[in-house]
C-alpha cells in the first residue's frame, strides 16, 4: 500500500470516529451551527481526497452526503432524525469500504445505488418515506435537547498542539530508557563504593534527569480514556433504537488518562458492560411511565484516577437487580443453599452475577445474553490486576465501578526468597505477611499432609513455594522459620510459605518467551534495580496449581470453620505488644483485631482534618494512637484495623512489636483516657488500651444505631467485669449488634421480668449474686426468654466445662477474647432470625 | 562483561546488497569438543559469562534468563539441548544471543569461535550414522581443515515447551 493511501486510511478513520459523534449531537441540538459545519467539512474532506485518488465509491457516497449537508448548512432543509440516520448509515459505507481498502488495498465491490438515490431524494427535498417516519419519530418521541457544549464549539477553531507518532517509536524509547534506568543504576552503585568522587554531582543530576525522562516516557503512552468511549454514543443510539426505549449516555472524566495497552485491555468489557445496561439494566418507556420514571433512562459513565488506580463506573437508572429472582437461580444452580443466603448481604447476593454461567436475563435478546456473562468481564479485568464490584437497588439502578491499574507496565511487588531462588509477588493480591516458625511466632500446622496456619481463629491452607517450584533442597530446612504471604484470589484465601522477604519493589512487568508460557505459576519477568532478572509470581496460577481456585469458597464458609477448630488456650491471653509515643509499650488484645496492615503511607489521604485510607473498598478513618505523631512522607505505617464489614478503623502505631500469650493482671493505677489500665508483660509494665474508647474518636456515632433497615438485633451481655465488658462490647457493637450490658445474673433477670427483649443472650460465668449457669437454668425454666440462644463466655473452656455449660442450657461456649469465634457465633445463633 | 563490540556481528541487519553474502556467514562454536555453527544473520550479540537466573518449572534444557540491556534473554544450554554430558563445576559458558520470532534467546556455548563464509554447495547432508539426537538440528556438515563442523538450526533448537 503507498504512503498516500495510507495517510489517508488514517486520516478518514479519525475523521469517521468524530463523525458518528458529531452527528449524534447534530441530532439532539440542530441548530448547532459549528458541530454542522464540522461534519460537512469531515464529509467534504473525504470525498476531495477520495477523487484524487480514484476511490469512485468511496467518492460517490461521499458526494451524495455532502449534499445533503450542504443543503442542511444553507438552512435550505431542515435536519431531521430521519436524515441523521440516513447520514449514518452513509458513515457506515464510509466505514466498510475503509475497511475493504485497509484489508486489500483497493476498494470492495458493492453497490450503493439504493443509498445514494435515498440520500439524493432528500437532497430534493421529497423523500416521503423517509420524512414520513421521520416526522413520525419527531412526535412521538421528542429528542433530548442536551446542554450544547461550549468546548466542542471552541475545539473546531483551535487545532490541537498534537502530533502522531507511530506506537513503534514510544515503545522503542521505552526500551532505551529502561537501558538508560539500569545504566544509572550501575552507575550509583559504583559511585556509591568511592567517596568524594568528583563525578558525585552531576551523576546526581543524571540520576534526576533519567527519572525525569522515564516519566515523561510513560506519559506519551498515556491517552484519554474517552478513546474508548468514542464508540458508545452510536452504540447506545443503535441500541435504543433496536430495543425501542430511549437512552441518554452521559460520559464523564473522559480526559482521565491510562496506559494505551489497559485500554486496548478494557474496551471489550467495556462495551459488553453498556449493552447490559442498556439491555438488561433500563425499562422500556412505557414501564418507566408506570414507575413514575422520567421516560428517558439514563447511562452514566464516569472516570477517575484513584491512588495508582483508574475507577471506572458504569451505571444506570434502570430497574436494579432482582435480588430475589438471583436467590432463586442460586439456589437452582447449586451455588448457595437458602440457610448460606439468608446470611449474606444484598450486596454479596448480588455479586453471585459474576459466577460462571450465571445469566438471570429471563430471554436471550440478540443485545446481550450472548452467553458471555458478567463472569468473562470480571476474568477479563482481573487478568489484568484490576477488580469489580457493583452496587444496585431494586427499581433505582445499578452501577458497576471497575477499578483497573493505571499501567501494566509498572506494579509494586514484594520480593520473597524460596529455595535460594527470588521471586516477585504481585503486591495487589497480597493482603499480609506473618512471621512463622522461630521462639514464638505461630506454627505450621498439619492436616495430614496440608500445612495451615491458625490465623486469628480461621485456618489458612498454605502453600509452600519452595514444593511447589520443586525448589526442594535439603529436607532440613522446610520446618524451621519462615513468612507466610497471606494472599486473596477471589473470595479464597491462601498463604504462600517463603524463606525471606525482601523489600518492595517497582517492578517494570515484561512477559516471559514463548518457550515458558506454559508454566502457568509465572505471570512475568522482570529485571530489579540491581540487574538481576526475577521471576513474576501469579497467585491466580498456583491457587489453581494447588486446587485451590476451584472450590471457589462460599463466603459463609470460612466463618463455620473458625466456630469449631479454635477452642483456644485456657485462662491467657494472646496480646499484641506495640509502641506508640513514650512511655511504656502499648498492648491490646490479639482477638480483638481484625487485620494488622502495614500502610503504604502514600494511600493515606486528608479530609479536613481527619486521616483516611481507602480499604477494601470503602474509606477507613485512621486514628493516631499518640496525638504528636509525625505522618510518615513516604514508606509505611503500620496500623491495627478494628471492626471489620461495613465500619472499620485503624489505629496507627509506630511499631509493632511481638505477640505474647500472658495471663492478664490488671491493675487500674494511673488511669488515663484511652487505657484501662496497665499490666506487667515479660517483666515491663504495659498499658492496655481501651478500644470502645478508640472506635469513638474514629467515628463519634460508631455506636448509635444507624444503617441497615433500622433493626439491629439486640444482645444483651451479662459480664461483671468492667474490663472484659469493654473488650467484648466494642468488638460486638462493631458487627452492627445492638447491645444492652447487665454486671450479673440477677439483673439480667430483672430485665426480664420488666418486659425487656432481646435476640440473644451472652453471659459470663463467674459472677457474684447469680453466676452464668443459674442465669442460664432460670432462663430455660420459663419465661419470655425461655427459647433465647444463649453463648457462654469464659476463660476457660475446657470439655467438662462446655459440657456443664449445655447442661444449665447454653447454646454455644466460647473463650474470651475470642472475638472471631463469637461474632461466628453470634451470627450463628441468629440465623433463624435473619432467614424469618 | 560484554563482549559483543569486540566481535564482528553487529544488531542492525545488514544493508540488502549483501544479503546473498551475509547469508553463508556462519560463527562457530564450540560445544563439549564438537565444532558448531549458527548463521551470522540470526546472531544478535555475544556474551562471555553472565549471571542467570534460574526459572523453576522450565524444561531441562532452560538454564535459566539473563539482563541483555534492559531485554531479558532466556539461556538454552546447548549441551543440555543435544543430550550432551554437563559442563565441569567451574568450566564457563559463553552467549549467543539469537533473535526468533522477535524474543531473544542465548544459547549456551562452551567456546565461541570466528565468522566463516560457508556457501551451501560445500555443504553435506547429515551423514546416515549421525546420532538421532543431533538429526533433528543439524542442517547438514562442512568440512574444516581436519574437523567436521555442524550446522546448527537455531529455529530447530528453540523449537521447546511447545
Amino acid at each position: 500500500m503507498d504512503d498516500l493511501l495510507a495517510d489517508f486510511l488514517t486520516e478518514t478513520n479519525e475523521g469517521l470516529t468524530s463523525l458518528d459523534a458529531a452527528l449524534l449531537q447534530l441530532e439532539r441540538n440542530p441548530a448547532n451551527v459549528a458541530v454542522l459545519s464540522e461534519v460537512f467539512r469531515t464529509v467534504h474532506t473525504i470525498k476531495g481526497t477520495c477523487g484524487f485518488l480514484g476511490l469512485p465509491r468511496l467518492e460517490g457516497v461521499a458526494h451524495a452526503a455532502e449534499n445533503v449537508l450542504g443543503l442542511w448548512r444553507d438552512g435550505t432543509l431542515p435536519v431531521t432524525p430521519g436524515g441523521i440516520t440516513l447520514i449514518l448509515s452513509a458513515a457506515d459505507r464510509f466505514k466498510q469500504i475503509v475497511a475493504g481498502l485497509e484489508a486489500t488495498g483497493s476498494e470492495p465491490v458493492g453497490d450503493d445505488g439504493p443509498l445514494k438515490a435515498a440520500l439524493d431524494a432528500a437532497a430534493s427535498g421529497e423523500a416521503p418515506v423517509v420524512d414520513a417516519a421521520a416526522e413520525a419519530a419527531t412526535e412521538a418521541a421528542p429528542i433530548p435537547i442536551a446542554e450544547p457544549q461550549a468546548e466542542t464549539a471552541t475545539s473546531g477553531s483551535n487545532a490541537p498542539q498534537t502530533m502522531r507518532v507511530a506506537v513503534d517509536v514510544l515503545e522503542d524509547l521505552m526500551v532505551l530508557v529502561s537501558e538508560l534506568v539500569l545504566t544509572r543504576n550501575q552507575l550509583m552503585q559504583l559511585a556509591r563504593a568511592e567517596e568524594n568522587a568528583a563525578f558525585a554531582v552531576p551523576l546526581q543530576r543524571l540520576s534526576q534527569i533519567t527519572s525525569d525522562l522515564q516519566d515523561g516516557v510513560m506519559k506519551t503512552r498515556m491517552q484519554p480514556i474517552g478513546n474508548a468511549w468514542a464508540k458508545l454514543p452510536r452504540l447506545v443510539r443503535d441500541l435504543s433504537n433496536d430495543l425501542g426505549k430511549r437512552i441518554e449516555l452521559e460520559m464523564r472524566g473522559a480526559d482521565t488518562e491510562l496506559d494505551r495497552q489497559v485500554m486496548e485491555l478494557i474496551k471489550d468489557p467495556l462495551t459488553h458492560m453498556v449493552r447490559n445496561s442498556a439491555d438488561h439494566g433500563l425499562e422500556t418507556p412505557e414501564q418507566r411511565r408506570n414507575a413514575g420514571k422520567k421516560e428517558t433512562g439514563r447511562i452514566l459513565l464516569n472516570a477517575f484516577h484513584e491512588g495508582g488506580h483508574i475507577v471506572l463506573q458504569i451505571g444506570d437508572d434502570g430497574r436494579g437487580l432482582n435480588t430475589d429472582r438471583i436467590k432463586t437461580k442460586v439456589i437452582a444452580q447449586g451455588l448457595a443453599t437458602e440457610a448460606e443466603l439468608a446470611t449474606m448481604s444484598e450486596r454479596e447476593i448480588h455479586r453471585f452475577i459474576f459466577r460462571a454461567g450465571f445469566s438471570t436475563a429471563a430471554e436471550v435478546t440478540s443485545v446481550s445474553g450472548r452467553g458471555v456473562g458478567m463472569d468473562v468481564v470480571k476474568t477479563n479485568i482481573e487478568r489484568i490486576g484490576g477488580t469489580v464490584d457493583l452496587a444496585s437497588r431494586e427499581h433505582k439502578g445499578t452501577t458497576f465501578s471497575i477499578k483497573i491499574p493505571l499501567t501494566l507496565a509498572i506494579a509494586a511487588a514484594l520480593i520473597v526468597e524460596a529455595g535460594g531462588e527470588r521471586f516477585a509477588i504481585p503486591q495487589a493480591g497480597v493482603l499480609e505477611l506473618v512471621r512463622v516458625g522461630g521462639v514464638d511466632g505461630p506454627k505450621v500446622e498439619h492436616i495430614k499432609d496440608s500445612a495451615v496456619l491458625r490465623l486469628r481463629g480461621q485456618l489458612l491452607p498454605l502453600v509452600s513455594l519452595k514444593t511447589l517450584l520443586r525448589l526442594e533442597t535439603a529436607q532440613a530446612t522446610t520446618e524451621s522459620e519462615g513468612f507466610v504471604v497471606v494472599t486473596q484470589i477471589g473470595q479464597q484465601l491462601f498463604g504462600i510459605v517463603v524463606d525471606r522477604v525482601f523489600d518492595t519493589e517497582e517492578i517494570v512487568v515484561k512477559p516471559v518467551a514463548p518457550i515458558l508460557r506454559h508454566i502457568t505459576m509465572f505471570s512475568g519477568n522482570t529485571i530489579l534495580g540491581d540487574g538481576s532478572v526475577i521471576m513474576i509470581l501469579d497467585p491466580s496460577g498456583i491457587a489453581r496449581a494447588t486446587g485451590l481456585g476451584i472450590e471457589g469458597g462460599t463466603e459463609g464458609g470460612s466463618m463455620q470453620d473458625s466456630a469449631t477448630t479454635t477452642r483456644r488456650n485456657e485462662r491467657n491471653t494472646a496480646l499484641l505488644l506495640f509502641r506508640a509515643g513514650a512511655g511504656a509499650p502499648k498492648a491490646v488484645p490479639l482477638g480483638l483485631i481484625a487485620r494488622l496492615e502495614n500502610l503504604d503511607a502514600a494511600r493515606i489521604e486528608r479530609t479536613g482534618e481527619n486521616l483516611v485510607v481507602q480499604y477494601r473498598g470503602t474509606l477507613m478513618p485512621l486514628v493516631p494512637l499518640d496525638t504528636y505523631m509525625t505522618l510518615p512522607e513516604t514508606g509505611h505505617q503500620p496500623v491495627l484495623v478494628f471492626g471489620d464489614g461495613d465500619r472499620a478503623m485503624g489505629l496507627m502505631v509506630e511499631e509493632i512489636l511481638d505477640v505474647v500469650d500472658v495471663s492478664l493482671e490488671m491493675d487500674a493505677a494511673g488511669l488515663r483516657p484511652g487505657f484501662l489500665g496497665s499490666c506487667v508483660v515479660a517483666g515491663r509494665v504495659t498499658d492496655l488500651l481501651d478500644t470502645g474508647y478508640w472506635l469513638k474518636q474514629a467515628q463519634a456515632d460508631w455506636f448509635e444505631p444507624a444503617q441497615q433497615n433500622g433493626s439491629k438485633p439486640r444482645v444483651l451481655v451479662a459480664e461483671d467485669s468492667d474490663f472484659f465488658r469493654n473488650l467484648i462490647v466494642p468488638a460486638i457493637m462493631a458487627a452492627g449488634y445492638d447491645v444492652v450490658t447487665v454486671s450479673n445474673g440477677r439483673e439480667a433477670l430483672r430485665l426480664r421480668d420488666a418486659g425487656e427483649r432481646f435476640d440473644v443472650i451472652i453471659s459470663d460465668i463467674n459472677m457474684p449474686e447469680m453466676d452464668g449457669f443459674g442465669l442460664a437454668r432460670a432462663v430455660r425454666e420459663g419465661g419470655a426468654w425461655a427459647e433465647l440462644p444463649m453463648i457462654a463466655l469464659s476463660g476457660s473452656s475446657s470439655p467438662a466445662d462446655v459440657e456443664r455449660g449445655r447442661a444449665a442450657g447454653f447454646s454455644d461456649y466460647i473463650a474470651k477474647f475470642d472475638r472471631d469465634a463469637l461474632l461466628a457465633s453470634l451470627q450463628h445463633c441468629l440465623q433463624p432470625m435473619l432467614a424469618r | 562483561m560484554q563482549t559483543n563490540s569486540a566481535t564482528p556481528t553487529d544488531h542492525r541487519a545488514p544493508p540488502p546488497a549483501v544479503n546473498s553474502e551475509a547469508a553463508s556467514m556462519m560463527l562457530t562454536l564450540t560445544v563439549a569438543g564438537q565444532l558448531c555453527a549458527v548463521p551470522v544473520l540470526a546472531v544478535r550479540d555475544v556474551l562471555g559469562v553472565q549471571v542467570i537466573t534460574r526459572i523453576p518449572l522450565a524444561p531441562p534444557e532452560v538454564a535459566g534468563s539473563l539482563n541483555l540491556r534492559g531485554r531479558i534473554v532466556t539461556a538454552v544450554d546447548l549441551r543440555s539441548r543435544l543430550g550432551l554430558p554437563a559442563r565441569e563445576p567451574g568450566q564457563v559458558a559463553m552467549s549467543v544471543v539469537v533473535e526468533v520470532g522477535g524474543e531473544l534467546y542465548s544459547l549456551l556455548a562452551d567456546q565461541v569461535g570466528e565468522v566463516l563464509t560457508l556457501h551451501a554447495e560445500d555443504r553435506a547432508p547429515n551423514p546416515q550414522t549421525l546420532d538421532p539426537a543431533w538429526k533433528e538440528f543439524a542442517l547438514g556438515v562442512h568440512r574444516q581443515g581436519d574437523q567436521l563442523l555442524v550446522l546448527l538450526d537455531v529455529d530447530q533448537l528453540l523449537a521447546l515447551g511447545v
